[in-house]
C-alpha cells in the first residue's frame, strides 16, 4: 500500500513535468491553429538559458528567478519568431506553417551546440529542496513534491486567465471559431502573438523546471516533441483541462505499468492515444470543431490534367532522367536513385493528404513495412528480387488495410495522430521483435540480384518502377475515383448528401496510398542493402511531410519537386558539413518566407496570374 | 527591402557557388573515407575526431605509410543508417577511397559493414559495441577496435563475482546494446556464483527514463546490487534520483562505462562514489604511451582527452598499422595484412585477431569516487580484451564458421 502511494506521486511529478510542456502547445494549436514542431526546441532553450542564469545568479532568489527569467527570454524570442516568420505565412496552406517550425527545430538544435557545447550539462539542484522527506519510511525528493503541486498550480492560473480576463474569452472565442473573432473586429495578428508566447513560455518554463533532475543536453528538444503533442490530442486540442488529465493518465499508466512489464514504455503512450482516439474521435475533453473545415484550406484553382507546355517539361524531364547515367558517375546515379524513391513516397503522402485530406503523420509505417517485407523474404524465404518485389508491398497494403480502416473514421489533426500512433506501434513491434526484425540491429544482406547490382541497372529499374507508380497516382487523381476522394476532402456534407460512401472511398484512398509507400521501401531497402528501424521512424515521415510541404501541397506535381529539392539540398549539405542542420533550417525558412504556397504553388500561381491579366486585358 | 526575386536568386547563387567549391586533392596519397555521427553524438564524436586528427599527423608527420602520405576524408552520418550508407557510396564510388573506417552506433556499423562486404572495400570499425559486429554479422572485410559488449561485461562481472551481494538486479535502456550487455553480465556471473538471485529488471526506453517511478520499482525489489547499463541523460537522472531517494545506500552498483569522462564528467559533484565501473582514468595513468599520448592531445586541443580520443587515435593507427603490413591497398592483401596486426595506442600495444578481426584492446575497471567536486576512477587496472575473449574454436562457431 505504501509503495502503492508513492508510485503514485512518483506518476503525480512526471504528470506535471509533461503538462508543462503539453498545456503550451495545446492552447498554441487551439487558436492558431499552428503545429508548432519548434515546441521541443523552446523546451530545450529554456533548460539551457535557465542552465545558464542559474549557474552565476546564486542563492534561492537566483534559482527560482533564473527559472522564471529563462522563461520569459526564451518567450521573447519565441514572440519574435511568431512575428517574423509565422505572421507571413498564416495565409499559407494549412500545416505549412510545421515546415517553418521544422526549419526553426534544425536552426535552434545547432545553435544550442554552438554556444553551449556539445557536452551534457548539470544543472544545479533547487536551494533548499536537495533532499528528500520521509513518506511511509520512504524518502521522496522535496522536489518532486514542488512539481507535484507546480502543475495544478498552472492549471489553475491557465484557468483564471482564460475566463476572467477579457485576453482570455478572446483566446477561448478564437479556439471555437476564428472566423467569427475576426469578423468581431478583433485583432487577430496580436491574439496569435499573445497566445504563441504564452505557449512558448511554459514549453520553456517545463524545460527550466527540469534541470534540477535532468541532464541539459542537445537531444532535449526531440524527446519531448512527440509526447507533448500525444498528450494534446489524447485530452482533445486546445484543451488545458484535457491536457492536464492526459498527461496525468499517461505518467499513472507509466508508473504503475513498467512494474508489469518494464518495456512498457517505449509504447505505452501510443497505445493510449490510439485507444482513445478510437473510442473519441476529438480526445478525452475535445469537441468537434463549429465550422469544421477541410484540412488543407481550399484548393484555389482545381487542378487540370497537363498543358501542352507542362506535357513537354514532363517530357523534357523523362528523357534527362533517361539519358543520365550516361552523365554521371556512380555516386551521382545513387543520389538519383534514392531522389526517385522518395518522390515516390511524397507523391504517395500526396495522394493520401493532398487528394484524400487525410494528413499522415506516420506514412513512414508503410515505406518501412514495405522496406521489411523485402527484407524478411529474402532473409526467411531466400527469394529473388523479381519475387520479392511483387510480394513485399502487401505487407505494406495490409498495415495500411488495417490502419486505414480506424484512421479514417476521424479527420483533421487528430487522424493524423492516430497514423502516427499505428506507425509508433509498428516501430515499435520492429524495434523490439529482435529474431525476426533483428531488432535495432536491423537485416543486413538486402542486395539486389546480380543483373541489377550495378548502380546503373538499379537506376534503371528504379526510375521504370518510379515512373509507373507516378504515372498511375496521377492518373487515379484525375479518375472518377480521384474527383470522388477530393469531393469528399473539399466537402463531406455534399459528398454524404449524393450517397458517396465517403468511408469506403477514403478507406481505399488510404489503402492505395499506402501501397505505394510500400513500393518506394521495397526499393529503398534494395538501394541501402540493409533495413533498420529508422526506416519506419517518426523522422522520416516528417521528411516525407516537409517534402510534399515544400512543393506545395495544393498541387500535383508538387511533392515531386519538393522531395527532389528537400532530398538533393540535405544530402549535398550533410555530404559538406557537419553544421548541416542550421544551414538547411535556415534554407527551409527562406524557403517557406519565399514560397508560401510551395514551390511548384508558387510559381503556378505566378504563371496563371500572367494569364490572368492578359484574358482581362482582352475583355 | 529585399525583394522576393532577389532572395530566390542569392539562394539559388549560393547553391551553385557551394557546389563548385571542391577540395583540391593530392595526387599520390593513402585515401581513407571516414564516417561517423558528428551531427547526432557530438559529445562523443567530437572528441573521438580529435583523436583520430591527432593520430594522423604524426604518422604524416614521420613521413606517411611506405612513403606516401596519408589523406582522410570525413562525412557526418547524421545518426541514420541510410545516409551513412550514402556517405560510404560517396567515399568509395566518387572519392575513390581505399579504405573506410569510423561510425559510433552498432547499427550504423552494421549497416557500413554490410556495404563493405558488398563492395569489397576494408572498414576499420571504431566505435561501436555490438558483439554481433565480429562475431554473429562478422566477415572478413570489417575489422573492429573497441572491445565489444562481452568483453566489457565480463571484465565487471569477474570482478562484481568477488562482491558478497546475492541478490542482483540490472536497469538498462532498450535496445540492443542494454539487452546484450545484461544478458552477457547475468551468463557470466550465474556461472561465476550460481547462489545468486536475479530479483528485477528495469527496462527504461533509452533517454526518455522515467526516472523517479523505475528507481522506486528498484527499491521496491529490495537488491543487494545492481546492475546498470544506462548512460548519458538516462545515467544522470538515474544517478540524482537514485541518491536522493537512497537506492544506493548499502548496496553496490556495477555499472557499464560510468567512469569514461564522456559520462562521468557530466555528474559534476553529483557523481556517484564506491560504484564498480569501467572507464578511463586518464587523470592518473602513468605509462610513457600514455603520457605522451596526453601531453600531444593537451598541447593540440587545449582539452583532457576523454575516452573517445584515444579510440580515434587508436583507430587511425590501427588503420595505418593494416595497411604498413600489407602488399598493396587492395582489399585482399589489406585482410591479409590486417590478421593479426599489431598497432600502437595509449592503452598499450594491441593487436587484431586473425580468428574474427576483433581488437585485443581491453578497459580500465575501478571505482569512482569524487575528488574536488569531480567524479574520478580510484583503484583501477587495465584488464587486457585479449584476456575476456573466447578461444578460436568459440569464436568460430559464434561467426557461423
Amino acid at each position: 500500500m505504501d509503495f502503492i502511494f508513492i508510485q503514485f506521486l512518483n506518476g503525480l511529478s512526471s504528470a506535471s513535468s509533461l503538462f508543462l510542456v503539453a498545456s503550451g502547445l495545446s492552447i498554441i494549436f487551439g487558436v492558431t491553429r499552428i503545429t508548432n514542431f519548434a515546441h521541443g526546441a523552446f523546451y530545450m532553450m529554456g533548460a539551457y538559458v535557465a542552465y545558464t542564469l542559474t549557474e552565476s545568479w546564486m542563492g534561492a532568489l537566483g534559482f527560482w528567478g533564473g527559472l522564471i527569467a529563462a522563461a520569459v527570454a526564451v518567450a521573447i524570442l519565441g514572440a519574435l519568431i511568431e512575428i517574423v516568420l509565422l505572421r507571413r505565412i498564416y495565409n499559407s496552406p494549412e500545416l505549412f506553417q510545421l515546415l517553418a517550425t521544422f526549419g526553426v527545430t534544425l536552426v535552434i538544435q545547432d545553435l544550442v551546440i554552438q554556444i553551449w557545447g556539445v557536452d551534457d550539462l548539470l544543472g544545479r539542484r533547487a536551494p533548499g529542496m536537495k533532499g528528500a522527506v520521509e513518506i511511509f519510511g520512504q524518502a521522496f525528493p522535496t522536489y518532486e513534491l514542488m512539481l507535484i503541486v507546480l502543475g495544478p498550480l498552472c492549471l489553475g492560473a491557465l484557468w483564471l486567465l482564460f475566463n476572467k480576463t477579457r485576453w482570455g474569452v478572446l483566446v477561448r472565442a478564437a479556439t471555437q471559431d476564428r472566423m467569427m473573432v475576426s469578423a468581431l473586429g478583433v485583432n487577430q495578428a496580436w491574439l496569435f502573438t499573445g497566445v504563441f508566447t504564452l505557449g512558448v513560455f511554459l514549453a520553456a518554463l517545463g524545460g527550466a523546471v527540469q534541470i534540477p533532475r535532468d541532464a541539459v543536453h542537445n537531444a532535449m528538444d526531440l524527446q519531448i516533441i512527440v509526447e507533448a503533442f500525444v498528450v494534446v490530442v489524447i485530452g482533445g486540442f486546445g484543451n488545458v483541462l484535457g491536457a492536464f488529465l492526459a498527461s496525468f493518465i499517461i505518467a499513472e499508466l507509466n508508473a504503475f505499468g513498467i512494474l508489469l512489464f518494464p518495456k512498457i514504455s517505449m509504447i505505452l503512450m501510443f497505445l493510449v492515444m490510439a485507444v482513445v482516439l478510437v473510442i473519441r474521435p476529438y480526445g478525452l475533453l475535445g469537441k468537434a470543431e463549429a465550422h469544421p473545415r477541410t484540412a488543407l484550406g481550399s484548393v484555389i484553382r482545381p487542378w487540370a490534367p497537363l498543358s501542352k507546355l507542362g506535357k513537354n517539361w514532363v517530357l523534357a524531364l523523362g528523357l534527362a532522367l533517361v539519358f543520365l547515367p550516361m552523365f554521371a558517375g556512380d555516386f551521382l546515379l545513387n543520389v538519383s536513385t534514392e531522389i526517385l524513391i522518395f518522390a515516390l513516397f511524397a507523391a504517395s503522402l500526396h495522394l493520401m493528404m493532398g487528394v484524400g485530406g487525410m494528413v499522415s503523420f506516420g506514412h513512414a509505417a508503410y515505406f518501412g513495412l514495405g522496406a521489411y517485407g523485402t527484407a524478411l523474404l529474402v532473409k526467411f524465404l531466400g527469394l529473388s528480387m523479381g519475387a520479392t518485389m511483387v510480394l513485399a508491398p502487401f505487407l505494406a497494403v495490409a498495415g495500411a488495410i488495417i490502419f486505414g480502416w480506424f484512421c479514417v473514421r476521424l479527420s483533421g489533426v487528430y487522424l493524423a495522430m492516430l497514423t502516427l500512433a499505428f506507425a509508433q506501434i509498428s516501430w515499435s513491434v520492429i524495434f523490439q521483435w529482435d529474431d525476426v526484425t533483428g531488432g535495432d540491429n536491423g537485416l543486413l544482406g538486402i542486395w539486389p540480384d546480380a543483373w541489377a547490382a550495378d548502380q546503373t541497372s538499379f537506376y534503371y529499374v528504379t526510375l521504370a518502377i518510379v515512373g509507373i507508380s507516378v504515372y498511375a497516382i496521377r492518373r487515379i487523381v484525375f479518375s472518377p475515383f480521384g474527383y470522388t476522394l477530393r469531393g469528399c476532402r473539399d466537402s463531406l456534407l455534399r459528398a454524404d448528401a449524393i450517397g458517396i460512401d465517403r468511408l469506403r472511398i477514403q478507406w481505399f484512398g488510404f489503402v492505395l496510398a499506402g501501397s505505394f509507400a510500400g513500393v518506394g521501401g521495397v526499393l529503398f531497402a534494395y538501394l541501402k542493402g540493409s533495413v533498420f528501424p529508422d526506416y519506419i521512424s517518426i523522422p522520416l515521415s516528417v521528411d516525407g511531410l516537409v517534402m510534399v510541404l515544400l512543393g506545395g501541397i495544393q498541387t500535383v506535381a508538387g511533392p515531386i519537386v519538393g522531395a527532389g529539392v528537400f532530398k538533393a539540398l540535405s544530402t549535398f549539405i550533410i555530404s559538406h558539413t557537419e553544421f548541416w542542420k542550421i544551414i538547411l533550417g535556415s534554407f527551409i525558412i527562406v524557403l517557406v518566407v519565399a514560397f508560401p504556397q510551395g514551390i511548384v504553388g508558387f510559381f503556378l500561381e505566378h504563371f496563371s496570374k500572367k494569364k490572368d491579366s492578359i484574358e482581362e486585358g482582352k475583355s | 527591402m529585399i525583394t522576393r526575386r532577389q532572395l530566390i536568386g542569392g539562394v539559388l547563387g549560393g547553391v551553385v557557388a557551394a557546389m563548385t567549391i571542391q577540395g583540391a586533392q593530392a595526387a599520390d596519397t593513402i585515401k581513407i573515407g571516414e564516417i561517423n555521427s558528428y551531427s547526432k553524438m557530438p559529445a562523443f564524436t567530437v572528441p573521438y575526431r580529435n583523436g583520430w586528427q591527432l593520430a594522423l599527423e604524426e604518422i604524416n608527420a614521420a613521413g606517411g605509410i611506405n612513403g606516401k602520405l596519408v589523406e582522410v576524408i570525413s562525412k557526418d552520418d547524421a545518426g541514420k543508417p541510410g545516409e551513412a550508407v550514402t556517405a560510404a557510396n560517396e567515399l568509395v564510388s566518387k572519392d575513390n577511397v581505399h579504405m573506410l573506417m569510423g561510425t559510433f552506433f552498432s547499427h550504423i556499423g552494421l549497416a557500413v559493414s554490410d556495404f563493405a562486404l558488398q563492395k569489397e572495400v576494408v572498414f576499420v570499425a571504431a566505435e561501436p559495441l555490438t558483439d554481433a559486429m565480429t562475431w554473429s554479422k562478422g566477415h572478413d572485410y570489417v575489422f573492429r577496435v573497441r572491445p565489444n559488449v562481452t568483453i566489457q561485461a565480463s571484465i565487471l562481472a569477474n570482478e562484481a563475482a568477488k562482491l558478497p551481494a546475492k541478490r542482483w538486479a540490472t536497469i538498462a535502456p532498450n535496445y540492443e546494446y542494454g539487452k546484450s550487455s545484461v544478458e552477457a553480465f547475468k551468463a557470466i556471473l550465474s556461472e561465476k556464483r550460481p547462489d545468486i538471485e536475479w530479483v528485477d529488471e528495469q527496462w527504461p526506453t533509452l533517454f526518455k527514463m522515467d526516472a523517479g517511478s523505475t528507481v522506486q520499482a528498484l527499491l521496491r525489489s529490495e537488491p543487494e546490487a545492481i546492475f546498470n547499463v544506462t548512460f548519458g541523460s538516462d545515467l544522470t537522472k538515474f544517478v540524482r534520483e537514485g541518491t536522493t531517494r537512497k537506492l544506493f545506500d548499502g548496496r553496490e552498483v556495477v555499472s557499464m562505462l560510468t567512469g569514461e569522462p564522456e559520462y562521468l564528467d557530466a555528474l559534476r559533484d553529483e557523481a556517484p562514489e564506491g560504484w564498480l565501473v569501467t572507464g578511463y582514468p586518464w587523470y592518473s595513468i602513468d605509462t610513457p604511451e600514455h603520457n605522451a599520448f596526453r601531453s600531444a592531445y593537451e598541447a593540440k586541443f587545449d582539452d583532457y582527452p576523454r575516452l573517445g580520443s584515444i579510440v580515434g587515435y587508436a583507430t587511425m593507427k590501427a588503420t595505418a598499422a593494416i595497411i604498413a603490413n600489407s602488399k598493396s591497398l587492395k582489399s585482399e592483401d589489406l585482410i591479409a595484412g590486417g590478421k593479426g596486426v599489431e598497432f600502437d595506442t595509449p592503452m598499450g600495444k594491441a593487436s587484431f585477431r586473425a580468428v574474427d578481426h576483433q581488437a585485443t584492446l581491453g578497459a580500465y575497471v575501478g571505482r569512482t569516487a569524487l575528488k574536488d567536486d569531480k567524479g574520478i576512477m580510484v583503484d583501477w587496472k587495465y584488464e587486457d580484451g585479449a584476456n575476456h575473449l573466447p578461444d578460436e574454436a568459440t569464436t568460430k562457431e559464434l561467426r557461423g564458421m
